[in-house]
C-alpha cells in the first residue's frame, strides 16, 4: 500500500508524514466539500444537470409525451430512461448534486456566521504605520494640535455633531490608539451575504415540506355537477409521503357555468387562440358553512384555507342517451371528451355496462366545428361550437376484461368486436345535437342530446409555499445588501508639523470598491473644513490612484486577499 | 379590440429607429477609428466613415505611437452625434412600444416581437442612463450593434401580429415579472458586450504595442484599461443578478396563481434557473481568490449564451407552459 494512503493504523516507517486518521480524513473531506471551488463546481453541475429536463419530456409533467418518445426511439429511449432522463428532477444523480450543494451551503454558512459574529463584536485592527502604502490614501494640513484634529476626525467618522449630515461612506466602528484612528464600516455586507445563503437553506427546507406534506388532486367536473374534497372524488390524487389523507379540508365546489371565449376576429395564427375562461361556481368551505357564489378564473384560484382550486383546463362533454331495443334508457349522461388539438378535436369513450346480452362501447371523436379532412377524416376547424358533431364507432363485447382498470377516455377493444353496417364496413355514426340513430340488429338507439362543458380543476395543498416565499424574499434582500454594501476600513494618523497638523488617511476595501477613493477624499475634506482651516495641501487619493494604476492594483489585491482568506 | 393602424405606426417607429441606429453605429465606429494615433490610422477605411457623418480626422501632426497616452484630448464630434442619435432612437423605441401596447390595450409583453422591442428599448435607455454619469462612448458601437441586430430579427423573424393575450397571461404579474425579466436581460446584454471587450483588451494588453496591426492599435486605443472594463462588467452584473432573482421569484408567485404550483420544472423555468445558477457561479468566482477575472468572465459569457437559448430556443422549440411565442 502506498505511503500516502490515509488510514487509522499507525505507520512506523514514515514518521514525517502526518497521520490524518478517520477524523482527519473526515475533516479533509468536509473541507473539500465546503470549499468555494467545490461549491462553484456543484453550482455549474446543477445548471448542467437541470438542462436535460427541459429537452426531453418529463414523466411528472407529461407522461403521455414520454410514452410517445419511448415508442418513437426504441434504441436510445430505454437507455435515456435508465439514466433518468425522463425523471431528471427526481433522479438520484440530480438529487446527489443538490444534496451535496445543500451540505456545502450549510458548511459555508455555519463557520462564516461564527466568524462574522466575532468580527461584528471585535474592534477594527490598529492603523498601519505607513498609510501611503495602502491602495487609497491622501493627506491634508490643518490648524490646531494633533489631538484636536484627531477629535474632529473621530466626530466625522462617528457621524455625530456637525458631520452627522455628511457621514461620508456610512457608519463606522472606531478604534483609537495613540495618534491614530481605525474605522470599519459595511458589516451589513457580510450579514446580507449570510442572510442570502441561510434563506436559500430555508427555501430548500420549504420545498421539502411541500413535498412531504403537500398533495395535488385533479378532477374533471362537468358543468352542473359538484364534488367534495375527498380522495375518492379525484380522477388522480398525488399525495406527499406524510399526508393525512383522511384530514382533507371538507369543502365542496359546484360549477354552474363555464364561459369560454376564443379569438374569432383574427384570421392568422392567432385565430382560435383562447382568450378567456371563467367558471361560475358555488362553494361551501365545510358541510355546515353557507353556500357562496364565486368566480374561478385562470389567474384567480378559489382558496379554502391552505388549499387552492385552480382552473387549468376545459373541454366538451356531449350528453348522450343510449336506449335498448325496447326503448328503455340504459344510460343518460354527459361524458367528458379530452381535447387533442388547438381546435378541440376531442377523444372519448362511452361505456354502456348495462347493455345486454353484450356490453356496448362507443369510441370516437367530438368535434366542436366539424368538417371532413381529406387525410385525417373528421376534424375541427375552430375550438368554439360552430358545427358540433360526434363521430363514433360502436363496439360490443366485454368492456372490462378481467376487471382491469383502464382509462375512461379509451376503450379496451381486445374482448370487443366492432359493429358493421349493412355493407359489411365498420359502422360509423355521425350525430349532431338532437339527432338519434338506430343501432343495427335491434340493439337499440343512440341519441346526442346536447353539449356541456367541463372544467379541469387542479386542487393543491402546499404547506411550504409561504415559507418558500418568505425565504426567497429574504434571500433577495440579503443578496442586494451583499452586492451593494461595501466593507471598508479607513485609517487616520495625525502628526504635528511646524505648529500645524498633518492628517493622513488611508483606506482598504474588501473586493472591488471604485468609490473608496472619493469617500476618502470626502472624509479628508470634511475633516479639513471642520478643523476650521482651508486645506493647504490636499493630495487627492483619486488622482494618485489613477496615475499609478498598476501599483494600486497590486496593493488592493494584497488588501483583499487579507480580508478574504477565510473563504470566498 | 386591436387597433391595426396603431400597430402599423408602431412598426414604422421600429423601422425609423433602425435607420437612426444604423447612422449612430457608423458614427460610433468612426469615433473609435479616430482613437488611434493619426499617423497610423490615416489611410484606414474607418476615417472615410468619419467623413460620411461630417467628422474629419481629429488629430493633426505627429502623435505618439504609444496608444492611450495622447496628450491632448481629441475632439469627438462623431461620438457626440452618435450619442444624440442613440437618444433619438431610444425615443422612437419608446414610441413604438407605447403604440404597440395601446393598439392591443395591454402591456406590450406578450410575444417574441414585443419582448425584443421592449428589451432593445431597455438596452438603449440603460446605456443612455449610464452615459449621463460616465463616459461610455467607447461602448456605444457594442450597444447599438446588438440592438440593431435584435430589432432586425424582431421585425422579420419574430414578428407577431398585434393580438390579445392567452387567459393565463392576463395578470398584473405579466407586467411585473416580464418587465423586470426584460430589463435584467437588457443589463446582461450590456454587461456581455463589456465582458467581450474585456477579453479583447486583455488579449491586446499583453502584446507589444509597436508591432501591432493597425486594427489592433485602433481597438487597443479605443478601449479603457482592462481593469476598468472588468469593474464595469461586474458592476452591471451586480445590478442585473438581483433583478434576475426577482424575476425568478415573481415568476414563481405567478406560476402559483396560474398553474397551481410555484415551481413546475417547465422548460422556461428550468432555463431561468440555469441562468441564475450560472451568474451566481460568476459572482462566486469573482469573490474567490484563485479565479482570475478572465475565467470568471467566461462564466458570464456562458450565462449570456443561456439567456439567448432561453429566449430563442426555449420559446420556439421546447414544449411547455411558456409556449406563447406566437410563432
Amino acid at each position: 500500500m502506498t505511503q500516502n494512503r490515509m488510514d487509522t493504523r499507525p505507520d512506523e516507517s514514515d514518521v514525517t508524514q502526518p497521520r490524518l486518521g478517520t477524523v482527519g480524513m473526515l475533516r479533509w473531506a468536509w473541507r473539500q466539500l465546503t470549499s468555494m471551488r467545490t461549491a462553484l463546481f456543484l453550482l455549474l453541475l446543477l445548471a448542467i444537470g437541470a438542462v436535460p429536463g427541459s429537452i426531453w419530456p418529463q414523466r411528472n409533467i407529461d407522461a403521455g409525451r414520454v410514452a410517445d418518445y419511448l415508442a418513437r426511439h426504441r434504441s436510445t429511449g430505454p437507455w435515456l430512461d435508465r439514466l433518468g432522463f425522463f425523471d431528471v428532477y427526481s433522479s438520484p444523480w440530480f438529487a446527489a448534486i443538490y444534496l451535496l450543494l445543500f451540505v456545502s451551503l450549510v458548511g459555508c454558512v455555519v463557520p462564516r456566521s461564527k466568524i462574522h459574529w466575532r468580527a461584528m463584536r471585535a474592534q477594527p485592527p490598529p492603523a498601519p504605520q505607513h498609510l501611503e502604502r495602502l491602495p487609497e490614501h491622501g493627506q491634508v494640513e490643518v490648524d490646531g494640535t494633533p489631538e484636536e484634529a484627531l477629535a474632529v476626525a473621530r466626530e466625522v467618522l462617528r457621524g455625530r455633531g456637525l458631520a452627522s449630515r455628511l457621514r461620508p461612506g456610512g457608519r463606522y466602528r472606531l478604534r483609537s490608539e495613540g495618534l491614530s484612528l481605525s474605522a470599519e464600516s459595511g458589516y451589513l455586507r457580510e450579514s446580507g451575504n449570510l442572510l442570502f445563503h441561510t434563506a436559500l437553506i430555508v427555501v430548500i427546507i420549504a420545498i421539502a415540506v411541500g413535498h412531504l406534506f403537500g398533495w395535488r388532486g385533479d378532477r374533471i367536473l362537468v358543468t352542473g355537477k359538484s364534488f367534495a374534497n375527498t380522495i375518492s372524488a379525484y380522477d388522480t390524487f398525488d399525495p406527499g409521503p406524510w399526508v393525512d389523507t383522511e384530514g382533507l379540508s371538507p369543502f365542496t365546489v359546484a360549477v354552474d357555468r363555464l364561459d369560454v371565449t376564443f379569438e374569432e376576429r383574427s384570421t392568422g395564427a392567432q385565430r382560435g387562440a383562447p382568450r378567456d375562461f371563467t367558471a361560475y361556481t358555488r362553494t361551501q368551505a365545510s358541510p355546515d358553512a353557507p353556500r357562496v357564489s364565486q368566480i374561478l378564473k385562470v389567474n384567480g384560484p378559489l382558496k379554502f384555507g391552505g388549499t387552492s382550486v385552480f382552473l387549468l383546463g376545459n373541454g366538451y362533454a356531449p350528453v348522450i342517451t343510449v336506449r335498448d331495443g325496447a326503448g328503455r334508457v340504459l344510460m343518460h349522461e354527459a361524458t367528458p371528451f379530452l381535447p387533442q388539438d388547438a381546435n378541440y378535436k376531442s377523444v372519448g369513450a362511452i361505456k354502456v355496462t348495462s347493455a345486454s346480452p353484450k356490453q356496448l362501447g362507443l369510441f370516437g371523436f367530438f368535434l366542436p366545428s366539424e368538417y371532413i379532412d381529406e387525410a385525417s377524416g373528421p376534424s375541427s376547424f375552430f375550438p368554439g361550437l360552430k358545427n358540433p358533431a360526434l363521430a363514433l364507432g360502436v363496439y360490443e363485447g366485454e368492456l372490462y376484461p378481467q376487471g382491469r382498470p383502464q382509462s375512461v377516455y379509451t376503450l379496451s377493444t381486445e374482448k370487443m368486436a366492432q359493429l358493421k353496417n349493412s355493407k359489411g364496413d365498420p359502422l360509423r355514426l355521425l350525430l349532431r345535437p338532437g339527432q338519434s340513430t338506430q343501432l343495427p340488429g335491434g340493439r337499440g338507439s343512440v341519441t346526442f342530446d346536447g353539449v356541456q362543458r367541463w372544467a379541469g380543476l387542479s386542487i393543491r395543498y402546499d404547506p411550504g409555499k409561504a415559507l418558500a416565499l418568505g425565504g426567497a424574499v429574504a434571500a433577495l434582500a440579503g443578496l442586494i445588501a451583499s452586492l451593494m454594501i461595501r466593507r471598508r476600513r479607513v485609517f487616520i494618523r495625525v502628526r504635528p508639523l511646524q505648529g500645524r497638523t498633518v492628517v493622513s488617511i488611508g483606506g482598504l476595501a474588501k473586493g472591488e470598491d471604485p468609490g473608496l477613493g472619493s469617500i476618502l477624499e470626502d472624509l479628508l475634506t470634511t475633516i479639513a473644513q471642520l478643523s476650521d482651516t482651508k486645506p493647504s495641501r490636499t493630495e487627492s487619493s483619486r488622482t494618485e490612484s489613477s496615475r499609478t494604476e498598476s501599483s494600486r492594483t497590486e496593493s488592493s489585491r494584497n488588501g483583499s486577499s487579507e480580508t478574504e482568506s477565510s473563504r470566498n | 379590440m386591436t387597433n391595426e393602424t396603431l400597430a402599423l405606426y408602431a412598426n414604422l417607429a421600429v423601422y425609423s429607429a433602425m435607420a437612426v441606429f444604423t447612422v449612430a453605429m457608423i458614427a460610433f465606429a468612426s469615433d473609435l477609428a479616430g482613437a488611434a494615433p493619426a499617423s497610423l490610422a490615416s489611410a484606414s477605411g474607418a476615417q472615410k466613415a468619419a467623413a460620411l457623418v461630417g467628422a474629419g480626422p481629429s488629430a493633426t501632426g505627429p502623435a505618439p505611437l504609444v496608444p492611450g497616452e495622447d496628450p491632448a484630448p481629441r475632439r469627438r464630434k462623431a461620438a457626440g452625434i452618435a450619442m444624440v442619435l442613440t437618444g433619438l432612437g431610444g425615443l422612437l423605441l419608446i414610441a413604438a412600444a407605447a403604440m404597440r401596447g395601446l393598439s392591443v390595450h395591454r402591456a406590450p409583453l406578450g410575444n417574441m416581437f414585443e419582448f425584443a422591442l421592449v428589451g432593445s428599448m431597455f438596452v438603449v435607455l440603460v446605456f443612455i442612463a449610464i452615459s449621463l454619469r460616465r463616459d461610455v462612448r467607447w461602448l456605444g458601437l457594442f450597444v447599438v450593434g446588438p440592438v440593431l441586430l435584435t430589432l432586425g430579427l424582431a421585425i422579420t423573424v419574430f414578428y407577431t401580429d398585434a393580438s390579445e393575450l392567452l387567459p393565463s397571461l392576463k395578470s398584473v404579474w405579466l407586467v411585473i415579472h416580464v418587465t423586470v425579466a426584460t430589463f435584467s436581460v437588457a443589463l446582461f446584454t450590456i454587461a456581455f458586450s463589456v465582458v467581450i471587450l474585456h477579453l479583447v483588451k486583455t488579449w491586446l494588453e499583453v502584446q507589444d504595442p509597436l508591432s501591432m496591426s493597425r486594427l489592433k492599435t485602433v481597438v487597443n486605443a479605443a478601449l479603457p484599461p482592462s481593469r476598468s472594463l472588468d469593474r464595469t462588467a461586474y458592476g452591471i452584473h451586480a445590478v442585473a443578478f438581483p433583478l434576475w432573482t426577482f424575476t425568478l421569484i415573481a415568476g414563481a408567485i405567478w406560476a402559483e396563481q396560474a398553474w397551481g404550483h410555484y415551481w413546475n420544472w417547465d422548460p422556461k423555468e428550468v432555463w431561468t434557473f440555469v441562468i441564475w445558477v450560472i451568474y451566481a457561479a460568476y459572482l462566486h468566482a469573482r469573490a474567490t481568490t484563485g479565479w482570475s477575472a478572465r475565467s470568471a468572465n467566461y462564466l458570464a459569457i456562458v450565462g449570456f449564451g443561456a439567456i439567448l437559448v432561453n429566449y430563442m430556443v426555449v420559446n420556439v422549440f421546447f414544449v411547455g407552459q411558456h409556449s406563447y411565442s406566437g410563432m
